[in-house]
Formats: structure tokens, sequence, C-alpha cells
């Protein structure tokens, strides 16, 4: 299963094909083991662009030090989702070492091997088990270098909390630490992961709290614009005021009188650089500067005609029989079309970067969930040597998907190059509103039906520019198709701004619509929601979650609409199952939604902090209300409105509702994503919550206000 | 143009020649390297650059440096008293009562700034101190707990 090449040629040749760095003139020793985990999942999401020879490259490494410590460094970064939690206890169980020895050292592309960016739920699912596994490998060499040492063979041999000891005689022992004492060793391993063991762990599976909690409450953690070196200079970038506007002329002198400012240019970029963050901010606002404007003639009105009527090419996936025998055998059948919005990601800390330039070697400290894209796409940017440019990504105040994207860094490095300075760019929040890749708007229309049992049987699903993570039917239906509608090939731009991933990218579209669907038949069928749901699920994931959920909510049956304000949805993200139940109250008045109580059970597999798991599904509980009640990007072209946290309104704590969350116990089972799959029926059960309270079925989120009057109205 | 401004920096007496109409923010940051008062969004919204003016929460992205004459300042860096964390402080650790760390400091002096008014306030309070200090990460819960726990231990004169 596992090969392990310690010495002979074929080590020698893979670690001369890496690009060797002197890991022991920064470590001052110790042994070292380098990894190559099967990353299936991360190599295929990698952009073509930023293709490298991973099988080549090593993943990530261990470095047992003199002091007993085990570190390991791999590309990942922490972002608040606590991955800082999650993956010292996977390593101190394999290493069988106390967890206080374990550290992690992350998201610095000189010490870390490649990763392509921390995203997808992926770190636990995908690179922990293999992690795991290497570091079992990694546990073996150690045994063997103890073997070699004491003179006992390895079959002879345990380890013990980090000591190696000889079962025949405890008085033949020795540590991890003393072992590395005077070593410079390193060892290089190709390793796929194992099955897991859950009966042997120590430490996963057990809630730990979060590691980095002290410094992030007395100020002492540091974020990529807290850092500070000598003669840096901050800096304010001119921007157009659309995405449709091209700069015709501009007036610097203003800017310019201003003492401690200097105006710079590189190609289009016009900025101003000061010592003086305030000065910069007010030197940029002086500068007048002209536009011509092409804008897209669209606005968040018009977005969901113009996506159907867009040049797209389709595809067609998830089918199973036929949609007109599905027709034939329903009594019923429905037609609706539902609509989503763009969002901001809208982390706390904006998009910032420091960059300095000694010599010809460039650092920059970023906020990215992908240090090693930034890495490319500096390479890439100013045209250097991809081994003179050193990414690392202290800790990250938020990315939800929206850090994935690394403007700034390459921002920040342009205006070191030609300023010869360190320069810091913080972008206002006015910036990270305007350039933020955004959740794309969409349009779903399904129609569906179902037989007098009200068993489903037909799905004809189309979804438009969300794509169709979500859109995997859950039911048990005979025939049913799902259409995806994107962009065409050398068609023009559907979206007249960047868009890109948020959390669960667009299974809250497609979860939302499908819920709603599923709710609306139930709704027709005379059948309680719930029983709805289990008559035509067969997957036992799903079932237990429902269940589970309604036995903590303490549901009981009703047809809708009930006049109670509750709402179930459920569904499947990152390789999780989830079900949710909300129960809210509608001022019929004013039209506004109070969410009384979200409760959420989800099946992640093995879970390997349940107390991390629960934190990242009050989150996303929390941050769903969002989407679902009032978050959406106004534009018009290229112009977007809604700049300020005046305007896009996120979650406060005066939405907080009674929040429980329920992890199934799946100890034997491959852990999951955790991070996403919480998120994406907050929106349906709300929804589904406003039909049961009222009778008025809103087919859009955000469902605001106004658009539940305008349901009630229509009621 | 500098002036020389004296105020109370975290229970310190502090001196500095400084443009009076440069915000508290970023004199707090880049002079005084006191970057646990974060920037959020630079017109008040947020409340990640909240810190205390005379034990009052205000929003030093919008507040000149000018204005804290004579006055007393009390940042992030200045509740642990010899590396013992303020009972607000360790009630946001043992609720985990953050993720990203970002909107922390804001939140606790916030809630330091609440308490002072009001030692015993309800959830209800709670929440309105609160609200307009913006998570984006969804620790609300929790963070709510931690306040109402931290009360509860001040109370007992800790």
């Amino acid at each position: 299963m596992k090969k392990v090449n310690t010495t002979g040629k074929s080590a020698a040749n893979e670690a001369a094909a890496i690009k060797r760095r002197d890991f022991f003139r920064i470590l001052g020793g110790g042994i070292l083991v380098f990894f190559s985990p099967w990353d299936a999942l991360g190599i295929m999401a990698l952009p073509a662009d930023q293709a490298r020879t991973l099988t080549k490259d090593y993943n990530a490494f261990v470095h047992f030090a003199a002091d007993g410590s085990v570190t390991c460094y791999t590309g990942k970064i922490e972002m608040g989702q606590g991955i800082i939690n999650s993956l010292p206890p996977m390593m101190a169980d394999e290493l069988n070492v106390a967890i206080e020895k374990v550290k992690l050292v992350m998201g610095d592309t000189e010490l870390c091997p490649y990763d392509a960016g921390t995203w997808g739920s992926l770190t636990t699912r995908s690179f922990g088990p293999a992690m795991r596994a290497a570091l079992a490998e990694a546990r073996g060499v150690m045994v063997e270098l103890a073997s070699e040492k004491l003179k006992v063979p390895v079959s002879d041999l345990k380890v013990e909390n980090g000591t190696i000891i000889s079962l025949k005689d405890p008085q033949k022992k020795i540590t991890y630490g003393e072992l590395a004492q005077g070593k410079r060793i390193e060892r290089y391993l190709t390793v796929k992961p194992p099955v897991e063991d859950y009966r042997d762990f120590t430490y996963v599976g057990k809630p730990r709290f979060r590691t980095d909690s002290v410094e992030k409450v007395t100020g002492k953690a540091l974020y990529a614009g807290d850092l500070k070196l000598p003669g840096m200079l901050f800096a304010r970038i001119l921007r157009p005021p659309s995405h449709g506007a091209t700069l015709k002329s501009v007036n610097t002198a203003p800017a310019e009188k201003i003492a401690g400012v200097k105006v710079v240019r590189d190609g289009d970029m016009v900025a101003v650089v000061s010592e003086n963050k305030d000065l910069a901010d007010e030197a940029v606002a002086k500068i007048e500067a002209e536009y011509t404007f092409s804008e897209m003639p669209v606005n968040d009105k018009t977005i969901f005609d113009w996506m159907l009527k867009a040049d797209t090419s389709s595809s067609v996936s998830n089918t199973a029989g036929n949609i007109e025998e599905g027709r034939k055998e329903s009594d019923v059948v429905f037609e609706h079309e539902y609509h989503d919005v763009y969002l901001a990601h809208a982390p706390m800390e904006t998009h910032t970067a420091l960059a300095v330039f000694e010599g010809e070697k460039l650092t920059v400290w970023a906020a990215t969930q992908s240090p090693f894209g930034l890495q490319d796409g500096l390479a890439q940017g100013l045209g250097m040597q991809r081994d003179n440019i050193r990414v690392i990504a202290p800790f990250v105040g938020g990315g939800f998907g929206g850090k994935s994207a690394y403007q700034q860094g390459i921002e920040a490095a342009r205006l070191a190059k030609v300023t010869g300075k360190p320069v810091m760019v913080v972008w206002s929040r006015e910036e990270e509103f305007f350039y933020d890749t955004f959740h794309s708007a969409a349009v779903v229309k399904v129609n569906s039906g179902m037989d007098d049992n009200g068993l489903i049987k037909f799905w004809d699903y189309h979804v438009w520019m969300a794509g169709t993570r979500g859109a995997e039917q859950i039911y048990e239906v005979p025939n049913r198709k799902t259409t995806s509608y994107s962009r065409g090939r050398n068609a023009p731009p559907v979206h007249p701004f960047a868009t890109g991933p948020w959390r669960a990218p667009n299974n809250n579209t497609n979860t939302f619509a499908r819920e709603c669907q599923i709710d609306i038949m139930a709704a027709r069928a005379g059948i309680d929601p719930l029983d709805f749901r289990l008559r035509n699920l067969k997957n036992q994931h799903v079932i237990d979650c429902l269940k589970a959920a309604a036995d903590r909510f303490g549901y009981t049956p009703g047809r809708l609409p009930s006049g109670r304000g509750i709402g179930i949805a459920c569904g499947f993200d990152a390789g999780t199952w989830q079900a949710t139940i909300a129960e809210i109250s509608v001022d019929r008045n004013s039209g506004k939604i109070t969410v009384k109580r979200l409760v959420c059970a989800q099946d992640m597999g093995l879970c390997v902090n349940p107390q991390g798991a629960l934190i990242q599904m009050e989150g996303c509980l929390m941050m769903g209300m969002g989407y679902a009640l009032s978050e959406e990007v106004l534009f018009e072209g290229g112009d977007i409105k809604t700049k300020g946290f005046d305007t896009y309104e996120i979650p406060k704590f005066s939405w907080t509702p009674e929040i429980e969350c329920i992890i199934l116990d799946r100890k034997d089972q491959a852990p999951q994503g955790g991070g996403e799959p919480a998120i994406i029926a907050v929106g349906a059960v709300i929804a589904n919550a406003l039909f049961d309270a009222t009778g008025a079925r809103v087919f859009r989120v955000p469902l605001t206000p106004s658009r539940v009057l305008e349901a009630l109205k229509k009621s | 143009m500098a002036k020389s401004i004296t105020f109370t920096l975290n229970g310190k007496k502090t001196r500095a020649e400084i443009d009076p109409d440069q915000t508290l923010l970023w004199v707090l940051r880049n002079h005084f390297g006191l970057t646990g008062t974060k920037f959020g969004c630079g017109n008040g919204f947020c409340g990640a650059c909240t810190v205390l003016i005379d034990d009052e929460a205000v929003r030093s992205c919008s507040v000149p440096f000018g204005d804290v004459q004579g006055k007393k300042v009390v940042t992030i860096e200045g509740l642990a008293v010899n590396g013992r964390l303020h009972p607000l402080q360790q009630a946001f650790v043992d609720n985990d009562a953050l993720q990203c760390g970002y909107c922390t400091p804001g939140m606790i002096l916030t809630a330091l700034a609440l308490l002072k008014k009001n030692p015993a306030p309800t959830r209800a309070q709670i929440i309105e101190g609160m609200d307009d200090n913006l998570c984006r990460c969804g620790a609300h819960p929790r963070i709510i707990k931690a306040i109402d726990e931290a009360a509860k231990k001040m109370k007992g004169g800790k």
C-alpha cells in the first residue's frame, strides 16, 4: 500500500527535483520528513495557469526538533475557520505525542510546500487524511531511527507520548527530541490515505477550544495590516467610479500639493503614497479624473431576464428515466422560477497587503486564502521568477471565498517596485465592496410533478449562472434531469463585474430553489412538509439529519400553511448532509421577518473537533440569515450602489435567534467538510417558514420587508 | 501641522507631537504601534476600531487625534494586567466567542463600556448595546453569552 523511501536513488532524485531550500539553516537541525499526500481534489481545483508538478513537489513536511516539539508546515491558512485547531489533534494522534508538543506553520511559500489554496471545506476532509497517513509514516521513520540507536528490532518498539520504548525492556527508550538532537536528517515519503481507525484516537473527536483566542482577545494576533517596516508607505489607488469606466484624463496636482504625499504611476495605475495613512486617504480623494463609460445595459432588477437571454452553453447532468414519462405519471405538475442575487463577502478585514523588495527578492504579506496563487499572480503580473517571490499569509480576518482573489497583493508589489519602499495597501470598505468577486446572481426554473400519493415523479431542473453544486437530486425521483447554463464560449460577459466563490458556492441558490419547490409540492399534496420529504427520500444520511433536527426542535406535524411559521429544508454540501428547521414571526404591517429559532443537524462523518465544527455551524446559520433577509448588491451597469455597511446590511446582534446545532456521531466514517454545509438551507427554511406563517411565497432571496409585503398582498 | 497632545494611553501619561487632524485610529496603529485597534470601514459603521475615551466606546476612525487632549484612552492592549486577562477577555476565550478575531478587540471594548454603564445588563440590553458592532463570522450567540458571563463575574468584584 505504501512506499517509504528512506534511502536510495529515487529519494535522492525526488529530493533533487524539488527546489531545495536550506531548511536546516532556518530550523537549526532536527529531523525533517517530507511527504506528498494524495490530494486529487486539490489538484483538480488548480487553475491551469497555476499548475505545478505536484508529483515532484512535497505538499507538507513535518519537523522533529531537539526540544521534542513536532511542527507541520502547510500552505493552508487560518481565517477563522479553525483548522489551526483541527489539524493538531490529527497530528498528535498519529505521532503518539502530547498535543502541546504539536505546532503548525502555515501559509508561507518559502517554508511551506505548495498548496493550491484554503477553500471548499477541503482541509479536514482531503488534506487531513493524507496528512494523517503521512504522519503515520513519519512515526515509522522515527521508530526506525530509534531501532538503530537502541539496537532493538522495530517490531519490539512502541511509541507512547513522544517516547519510543522497547516492549521487552522498558528501560530502553528514547524520545523524539533525543533522536533529533544534533541531527540533520531528511527523509522523503510517498503515501496515500489508509483506512481510518477511530478507536485509537486520543485527541481526534474530542472538543478542542481555539488555541489562538488569547492572541486575538489581547490584540496581539497579527494580520497583514498590522505589520510595519522601516520607511513603509501607505498607498491609495485611484479607482474608477464604475466597472464600465475607462480613465480619460487625470489631474493629480491637487493631491501633489499635500505635503508628505507623492503621486506615483505604474502603467495605468495612478496612486498616492504617504507614510501617513490619513494623508493618503485625503490625497486620493483630491485627484480629479475624467472617464469614458461603456456600461453593460443591466441592473439589479433586469439581471434575471438578462441572464435568460444571454448567449449561454448548457450541460446536462443527473439524468435518469424520461421526463415526459414522468409527466404522464404525474397527477399534479408544478413550474416555478427562483432568483438569487449578487452577494458580497464583506469580511471585516478588507483586502490588505504589504510588499517589499530587497534586491531582486520580493516579499508580500497578504490577507489571502491562496498564498501560492498570489505568488503565481505576482510572477505573472511583475514578470518575475517565482523563486524570487515569497508570500506569507498571517492571520486572515475572514475570507468566505473572497480572499481567493488577490489583486491587492499585486498592487502593493507594483507600488513597492515603483517607489523602492515597502508599500502597504489596505483597501477601503468602498474598494472592498467594489472589487469583491461577488457571489453570482442566478435564475433557477424547476418543473416537477407528483402523483396523488405525494410521490415525486419527475424533476426537470434548469439553472442559469450558478452551476450545479447543490443541484444533485437528493430525493428519489425516477425521471430527472439537470440542465446548467453558463456563459457560452466566446460569448460576451454576463456579469458587469467579477464573480467568484462565496461560502458553499452556489449551493445556497440550488438548495433554495429545490427546497422551496418541495415545500410547494407538500403544501399542494396536503402532507406535512417533513413527512413529504421523508416519503420521497431514501438516503439514510439526510433522513437521520431530518429526524435529529425535528426531534431537537420538538416538531409536530402540520399542514402547510399551519400559521406557526415553521420552515424545513435539507441538503448536501462538501460531503456533508444536513437538515435545518426555522421558526419565524412576521410583522404583517412592515413585512419584517424575525427569526426566532434555528435548529440544524448535520452528518459530517468523523468530526475531528466537535467544538470547532459547532462554531462553524453557528457561524453558517448567522451568516446565512444575511443572504436570506437583507444582503443584495445593487447596481446599475458597472456602478455598484451598495458600497458600505449602511447600504449592504449584514446580520447583526439583534437578529440572533436561538441556535441549536447537532452533529451526528459518525466516527466510523470519513471526515467531511464543516465550514460551509450549514449555510445552504437558511434561505429555504426562512422562505418556507414565511409560507407556513402566512401562506405567502417569495420566490427569491433576500426576503426583504417590501418583498414580503408584496407576497402578502398576493396571497 | 504637528501639535503637542497630552493624554493618558492605557494608563500611562503620554505626550505626542502629531498632526491633531489625523484620525485616532491611524495614530494608534501607526505611531504607537497599537495594532489591536482594527480598520474595518473608516466611517463608523462596523466598530472594529472601537476604543474607550474616558470610559465611552468611540469609533477611533472617526475621531481626530486632537480630541483626546487631556483624556484617558484605553485600547485592547491596555486591558490585561500583568498578563492576567480582563474578565471580558477571559469570557471570550472561555466561550470561544470569536473566529477570525478581527472584530474581537472592538467587541470587547464596546462591551466594557456597556458594563461600566450597566454592570448587570439583561440579554436584551447586551444585544442593544452591541448591535452596531459587526461580526461577519457569526460569533454573535457566543459573544452575547461571553458578555453575560463576564458581567456576572465582574459584579463579584473581580
